[in-house]
């Protein structure tokens, strides 16, 4: 269990000093998870061969000095909408249920670099169309602080795998806030970097143009290390930005003394959660006690992202997914009766629900007469909300706020009403639409036990400010919220 | 300003999109499409006029790459996972009569 | 049929691009290779990979359009057309709706009432599709991706044209503009170059337009007659039926010369275009466009006056030789090399156009080298080699491209200049012929020639005519 407290830093130290084997710190989250995946199931695959054989090989790179970083040898999970080569490559959806891709994501091949080893892929909402991954194909996954709630999503598996202690951090993809809203149900830290700070080569697309991949670990200056390891500059990517920094470590300092940081007023009003309310003012106050200067304002025209938003992610997926029709890869229906049919009913049985609601949606908001009305309405809406946030960064350095307007709800009550758990992602959605990095950090529970985050969104580019105030907030906290679930009592608690 | 979703609009979408949905399916569409398109319906309170559709949030602009030949025989790593493989082709149902 | 009709067309022809590599992965364009042997994830549209532009393809087209008097569009996007088929890996195609490369030019033709001017509405780049092959027996289609994204451009003409012989000659045109901006190949077997046609018909002096018809699928300029002449039929009748011309999609099926309707159920034709959001826009500066416009290759009519003046070659010659810049670069280079342009200019209006009619060849399909026919012209010229003797040699450059001194050497082909070897010949036709030898003597000139003809024959060819001239004269006057 010792192995198991260790944050991915931590654990990186002592395989570089000898004290922990590769194969140990593998052998210990296997073990983990194989203890935990009967009651969460974080993952779609469980690599434990695959694992072993990386690690003995990744062994002798670091003895041998050829892997020096700071997470060599370290065990993380990938979410399953990223292609590994040879790899199964899901995406939670039946559709893709035997897919093994040639070719391997830039942001893995670079995590890969930094010398970690990979021991599966996790569950996820189908083509991460979701806030609670319930509609993978595999069946949920379950929080590891309540096993009785959704560990939100759509990278709900890789978020519960870390806070269960199944792997040391993981990979998420973020189109709406797939990585921060399940961060804060799950007690984790996530953060959604700046669009095309990370490359999107291999990342299966849901919104093109909203979808980044980003970090899920336990704790502050890991997030700034794998962060610091994804990010890249990549020609496969035309989307893909050559940044000036990529140090992004160089920002876990313990400072925010002068930092402007502004609550936008509209996010703390109604509909959100009391206990969430008090948890982010009071992560609030930590920072202003530590020098910050914490201003509520208006942030104009945020009740227009989440309609905005659906529109363009599900006429970027409505698109993207039409590659899945039994041609070249994946499910192909038994019988039928020519091409269109062969189309159709490879489709609607491959696809699950909700996946085919956002692609009805996105078909007919793109179809003649609409496009128009709709596509280009929720554009220029998107411009108009990126130049809300451009007038708010002229001023403060750092927008406060809530990741999600409660804690995890309960498995099975989501899913009925689409709209209203779409409604879930208002704080979320807005930074995907304005390209802008947003993080997610642990500042509390309930009084059911259910973590709290806090979000900071950060003008585009300054990962490095919000890493700086999260640094300085964790060590103001001493880490208080970012406990490993107790996976016996989690499952302990549904029972009752 | 309540929409309403036909059911040859349905088909019409359904037949754009590849999906077949059965009649129970068809409704709830229907009901999910009309309820969605009013609240998206609620953009319609903003004046965009004038305003330029943004679907690039950063200035990027020309990223090319050279013409030069990358890639050699990518041929079993293409047809890998191929549903029904014939040879070193596709086999799909017969496109035209 | 008692009233007149006019038939309008317009065209939208898709050029594919000599690039190297495809439009946005470094995979081979080249023709002909194996079944999905040039294919990546990307151009196969696998999960999670992404388009990167080839810039080539931006000059290329760039260049077409400057060529063709088009507008270039400095702020240019790529756009996805939606549609199921099996030859579209992403079911979308990366294509141009809302802001093309070029815009608003036109290219100039000739036509039997003058020279006419054909508007080009616009020009965009996009990917083409693999190849379906249709396996009758199984009731099944094969699909090959080698093809898919192989960059094209398409140009969409407004409707100028009136006839299909304007049509040829557009393409004509379009071809001769590719070829010489060395942007493609053209072929039209190969694919290299297709057009669809949209024609409609109307009352001749009427001003508005009738409903049009788009036609696929045609390969070759005969191909494009038929089907224009077939369509404008099926129209008129319609009209003169009192029936409607439905605006459709047809196929042409030139076995059975007959266009029928593509439109089903699933066909909704509603491509929902949307901005590419895995490319970025295209920022063409004034610069871009004057390095491109500086680099353009002279085209045909600077070329057909530089030959008059710098060759001296007839106006007709030259107007031959440039109508494909293939054949025009093989005329120059040989001249480079032998210095003898009206004899080079002969040798490609006569032995070469001939035997390219008698193969059913396209310029294109060319494949000798300018050395060897320089050499060949040289070594006529100094005598080594008759006349007859150069066009037999020339058809093995033609075929084989070999080495006409090689050649010669190796079957014993070289002029006879041995003086007792020509003699020898002589005396026996003398000898042989005395009737023939009484009748010069006697006056008749024609005698002559028979006596010429048969030494020549005798010698094989390969003796200088005007040794064996000399040789008959001095033998008769002894």
């Amino acid at each position: 269990m010792e192995i198991l407290e260790l944050t991915a830093l931590e654990l990186g130290k002592k395989i570089k000093a000898g004290e922990i084997t590769v194969k140990e710190a593998v052998q210990a989250a296997i073990d983990r998870a194989k203890e935990a995946e009967p009651v969460i199931n974080s993952y779609v695959t469980l690599d434990e061969a695959g694992a072993f054989a990386q690690a003995e090989e990744i062994q002798k790179k670091i003895d041998a000095g050829e892997l020096t970083g700071p997470l060599a040898g370290v065990p993380v999970a990938i979410k399953d909408n990223m292609c590994i080569k040879g790899q199964l490559t899901t995406c939670s959806s039946k559709i893709l249920s035997n897919f093994k891709p040639a070719y391997t994501a830039e942001a893995v091949e670079n995590l890969k670099k930094a010398g970690v080893v990979i021991i599966g892929k996790t569950n996820m909402d189908e083509f991460a169309m979701g806030s609670t991954t319930e509609t993978s194909y595999y069946g949920p996954t379950r929080n590891p602080h309540n096993t009785a709630h959704v560990p939100g999503g759509s990278s709900g598996g890789s978020c519960a795998a870390v806070a269960a202690g199944e792997c040391f951090g993981a990979l998420g993809s973020d189109t709406g806030g797939s990585i921060r809203q399940p961060s804060s149900f799950c007690g984790v830290v996530g953060l959604k970097p700046t669009y095309g700070t990370v490359s999107r080569y291999g990342l299966v697309a849901y919104g093109s143009s909203l979808d980044q991949i980003g970090p899920i670990t336990k704790d502050v200056s890991d997030c700034a290390a794998f962060l610091e390891a994804i990010a890249s500059h990549d020609p496969k990517d035309s989307t893909s930005i050559d940044r000036d920094d990529y140090d992004f470590t160089s920002a876990l300092e313990n400072n925010v003394k002068g930092l402007k940081i502004g609550i936008p007023k509209d996010y703390m009003g109604d509909g959100l959660d009391p206990e969430v309310r008090k948890a982010v003012l009071r992560a609030a106050k930590v920072l202003e006690e530590n020098g910050a200067v914490v201003e509520t304002f208006n942030l104009g025209l945020v009740k227009y992202a989440i309609p905005a938003y659906y529109t363009i992610a599900s006429a970027e997926a409505s698109s993207n997914l039409e590659r899945f029709d039994g041609v070249k890869y994946g499910y192909r229906t038994e019988e039928y009766e020519g091409l269109h049919n062969m189309y159709k009913k490879t489709r609607s049985e491959g696809f699950g629900p909700e996946v085919k609601r956002r692609i009805m949606l996105g078909s007919f908001v793109l179809s003649s007469g609409y496009y128009d009305a709709y596509y280009l309405k929720a554009l220029r809406t998107k411009a108009l909300i990126k130049k809300e946030f451009d007038k708010a960064f002229e001023y403060y350095d750092i927008i406060l706020g809530p990741a999600a307007p409660t804690t995890a709800p309960e498995l099975g009550k989501s899913l009925s009403d689409p709209l209203k758990m779409y409604l879930g992602d208002i704080y979320t959605i807005s930074v995907n639409l304005a390209g802008l990095p947003g993080m997610t950090v642990p500042a509390g529970k309930d009084e059911n036990g259910l973590p709290i985050g806090m979000q900071l969104i950060g003008n585009a580019f300054e990962e490095k400010t919000l890493i700086r105030a999260a640094y300085t907030y964790e060590c103001a906290t001493g880490k208080q919220y970012e406990t490993m679930a107790d996976i016996s009592k989690a499952a302990e608690k549904e029972v009752r | 300003m309540a929409n309403k979703i036909s059911d040859e609009t349905i088909e019409y979408v359904g037949i754009l999109a590849k999906l077949e949905l059965s009649d129970t399916e068809k409704e709830a569409a229907k009901a999910d499409m009309e309820k969605m398109l009013d609240y998206i319906d609620t953009l319609n309170e903003l004046d965009t006029s004038g305003i330029e559709p943004m679907s690039h949030v950063f200035p990027v602009n020309n990223v090319f790459r050279e013409d030069v030949v990358t890639n050699g025989d990518g041929r079993e790593e293409t047809l890998a996972n191929a549903p029904q493989r014939k040879e070193d082709t596709f086999e799909v149902p017969r496109t035209i009569g | 049929m008692s009233k007149q009709y006019e038939t309008v067309i317009g065209l939208e022809v898709h050029i594919e691009l000599a690039t190297k590599t495809k439009i946005f992965c470094g995979c081979s364009t080249e023709f002909g290779s194996a079944p999905n042997t040039h294919t990546c994830p990307v151009c196969t549209g696998m999960p999670g990979s992404l388009p990167v532009l080839n810039k080539q393809v931006v000059e290329y087209a760039m260049a077409l359009g400057l060529a063709a008097n088009c507008k270039i569009t400095q702020v240019c996007k790529f756009d996805r057309k939606n549609y199921f088929y099996p030859d579209n890996p992403q079911n979308y195609q990366i294509s141009q709706l809302y802001l093309p490369i070029a815009r608003d030019g036109y290219v100039e033709i000739d036509t039997q009432t003058g020279k006419k001017k054909v508007r080009i509405h616009e020009m965009h780049m996009e990917e083409d599709a693999g190849k379906l092959v249709h396996d009758e027996w199984d009731d099944t289609s094969l699909v090959d991706y080698n093809r898919s994204g192989v960059p094209l451009v398409e140009i969409v003409s407004e409707p100028d044209m009136r006839s299909a012989d304007e049509v040829i000659a557009y393409l004509e045109k379009l071809r001769m503009i590719a070829q010489y901006l060395g942007v493609s190949d053209c072929k039209l077997q190969e694919g290299s170059m297709r057009a669809d046609v949209n024609l409609s018909v109307r009352e001749a002096g009427s001003e508005t337009f009738g409903t049009r018809t788009e036609m696929k699928n045609l390969n070759s300029f005969k191909a494009i007659a038929h089907a224009i002449e077939g369509e404008r039929q099926r129209q008129i009748e319609l009209l003169e039926e009192g029936k409607e011309v439905i605006q459709e999609t047809r196929r042409w099926d030139d076995n059975k010369e007959h266009s029928y309707a593509m439109r089903s159920k699933e066909d909704a034709q509603d491509y929902r275009y949307f901005p590419e959001p895995d490319l970025v826009p295209i920022v063409i500066s004034d610069e871009w466009i004057a390095k491109i416009k500086a680099r353009q290759p002279e085209l045909r009519p600077e070329k057909l006056e530089r030959y008059k003046k710098e060759f001296d070659i007839p106006e007709y010659d030259a107007e031959l030789i440039t109508e494909s810049k293939k054949v025009a670069d093989l005329f120059e280079a040989t001249v480079e090399l032998c210095g003898k342009p009206k004899k080079a200019a002969n040798w490609i209006m006569g032995d070469t156009f001939r035997l390219m009619k008698e193969k059913g060849m396209e310029p294109e399909d060319l494949k000798f080298s300018p050395e060897h026919l320089a050499k060949l012209i040289d070594m006529t010229d100094a005598g080594t080699i008759s006349a007859a003797v150069a066009r037999k040699v020339f058809e093995q450059i033609f075929t084989d491209d070999v080495d006409p001194e090689k050649y010669v050497e190796e079957n014993g082909l070289k002029t006879v200049n041995d003086e007792g070897a020509i003699k020898e010949a002589v005396e026996k036709v003398l000898a042989d012929n005395p009737q023939a030898v009484a009748d010069y003597k006697g006056g008749k000139q024609k005698a002559f020639g028979a006596l010429m003809g048969q030494s020549m024959r005798a010698l094989k060819g390969k003796a200088d005519p005007a040794a064996v001239t000399k040789m008959i004269k001095e033998m008769l006057e002894q």
